[in-house]
């Protein structure tokens, strides 16, 4: 299979990359890793006219430390998220996240903003994203706006970014000293998660779900459990509240309820576990 | 700023095993199809062609990729390095000796992949145990199912190629 016939661009600026988005509107897509958008391409699943390559792009992989916030760069990829000793050190739960994503090869190409992008409710980095508390930043022409991701993920494979806009970095509080979970549960290596949970503690509590609506979402009634001084066995119980699963040839819909409340059980446990001792 | 103009027809430039390789070629030709078809290395198979089952994996830069789910035209200026560009005069890379010793294959459909999988897996990890390798090749799929040698192949062939690359460290510092 290869994608239907596109033109193609590379940008070696974010200035270059969005006047290309405004040249050929709607029909345009940025493409970095591509592990999201050719496969969509090969199926016909997408048929952009123009293709507008940021992978040249200098200083949009780094990753700094900006104040009390960790800013990750949008072409970042998820081996590089993976072994930063910032983001390690800062945000260990996006690490975890970024490591489990796919394969090498894959996590060799695949960006955070491309994975934000694309917006697919199984996908990893959007629940540790969720989880967070982190907040999207979006350029275009038009100037730069901020996005929380909890306003990011609108519907399956839809976000709250424009046609001529590009996540060119994500910025998280830092939650260094709390613990931390990515529970993930699939049947083989490298799938996607059948249900995953992304966890972390501190005065925040932070809980998202993979796979369990047609976005990924946070569970705001366990967090709200959590807050209101819940045993982690009790909020687990309220995991699936406000869920919407699909049923599949992986897991039916309930199975995946199950799931959820059991992941969301064992990623409590392991925050708890990795919090740092109250005395 | 006037925009860069799209192109569906691409006037490329790929170093492939050291060679500089220029063609022209449709924007949306995938780099595994490049390989094989335009360059005429046909060493990287096809396999499933979703990203999934790492046949077509070579090292872009250095680092190994799907060939199958990334663009020629992604490979611009760049350095491609295929299966067949792992011996140097005639006399195997260390990684291809490990899997031809230890019989790390059974029909070869995968080896070309899981061999460019394992020389970018140990480029990365300074000493790799059996449980690594297994974890580290999660992206490549040998349908024989004969993951015995292979990880057997890829632990030996890890340690060899590290030995070499000190023995040439230490060639050039004496």
């Amino acid at each position: 299979m290869i994608p239907a016939p596109f033109s193609f661009v590379r940008a070696d600026s974010t200035d270059e990359a969005l006047d290309a988005l405004v040249e050929y509107g709607e029909e345009a897509k940025l493409i970095a890793g591509g592990h999201s958008l050719l496969p969509l391409m090969k199926l016909r699943l997408a048929t952009p006219s123009v293709l507008v390559d940021v992978n040249d792009i200098d200083g949009l992989a780094d990753s700094w430390v900006d104040g009390d916030e960790i800013v990750v760069g949008g072409l970042a990829r998820h081996c590089e998220i993976a072994g930063s000793s910032t983001i390690l050190e800062h945000i260990p739960l996006l690490s975890a996240a970024a490591s489990t994503v796919g394969d090498p090869q894959v996590r060799h190409r695949g960006t955070l903003a491309g994975s934000l992008a694309h917006g697919d409710p199984a996908s990893d980095l959007p629940a540790a994203v969720l989880a967070l508390g982190a907040t999207i930043v979006a350029r275009s022409e038009r100037g730069s706006r901020t996005i929380a991701a909890t306003d990011f993920f609108l519907g399956f494979l839809e976000t709250a970014l424009g046609p001529d806009e590009m996540i060119t970095e994500v910025r998280f509080p830092s939650s260094a000293g709390a613990g931390w979970a990515f529970e993930k549960f699939n049947r083989r290596a490298q799938d996607w998660a059948i249900v995953g949970v992304a966890a972390v503690g501190g005065t925040r509590p932070g809980v998202a779900l993979v796979n369990m609506a047609p976005t990924p979402l946070r569970a705001t009634s366990v967090e709200a459990a959590l807050l209101g001084g819940a045993s982690s066995a009790d909020a687990a119980q309220l995991a699936d509240a406000d869920t919407d699963p699909s049923s599949d040839r992986n897991a039916s819909a309930g199975f995946r309820r199950h799931l959820a409340r059991v992941l969301v059980r064992r990623a409590l446990e392991d925050v708890a576990a990795r919090a740092p001792s109250s005395d | 700023m006037a925009a860069p103009h799209a192109q569906s027809e691409l006037a490329l430039r790929v170093t492939v095993n050291g060679s500089d390789i220029e063609a022209v070629v449709a924007a949306r030709t995938l780099l595994v199809h490049f390989v094989r078809d335009v360059v005429g290395l046909t060493g990287t198979n096809v396999g499933c062609d979703t990203s999934s089952c790492g046949a077509c994996t070579l090292l872009l830069d250095g680092t190994s990729v799907k060939s199958c789910t990334v663009l020629a035209a992604q490979a611009d200026g760049r350095e491609v390095t295929t299966i067949e560009g792992l011996a140097t005069d005639g006399i195997l890379h260390p990684m291809q000796a490990a899997f031809q010793a230890h019989h790390g294959l059974q029909c070869g459909y995968c080896t070309p992949g899981m061999v460019m999988a394992a020389v970018s897996l140990a480029s990365e990890h300074a000493d790799l145990d059996a449980a690594g390798v297994r974890v580290g090749i999660e992206g490549n799929l040998c349908r024989c199912t004969g993951y015995q040698n292979i990880v057997a192949a890829i632990v030996a062939g890890a340690k060899a190629t590290r030995e070499r690359s000190n023995a040439v460290g230490e060639g050039a510092t004496s």
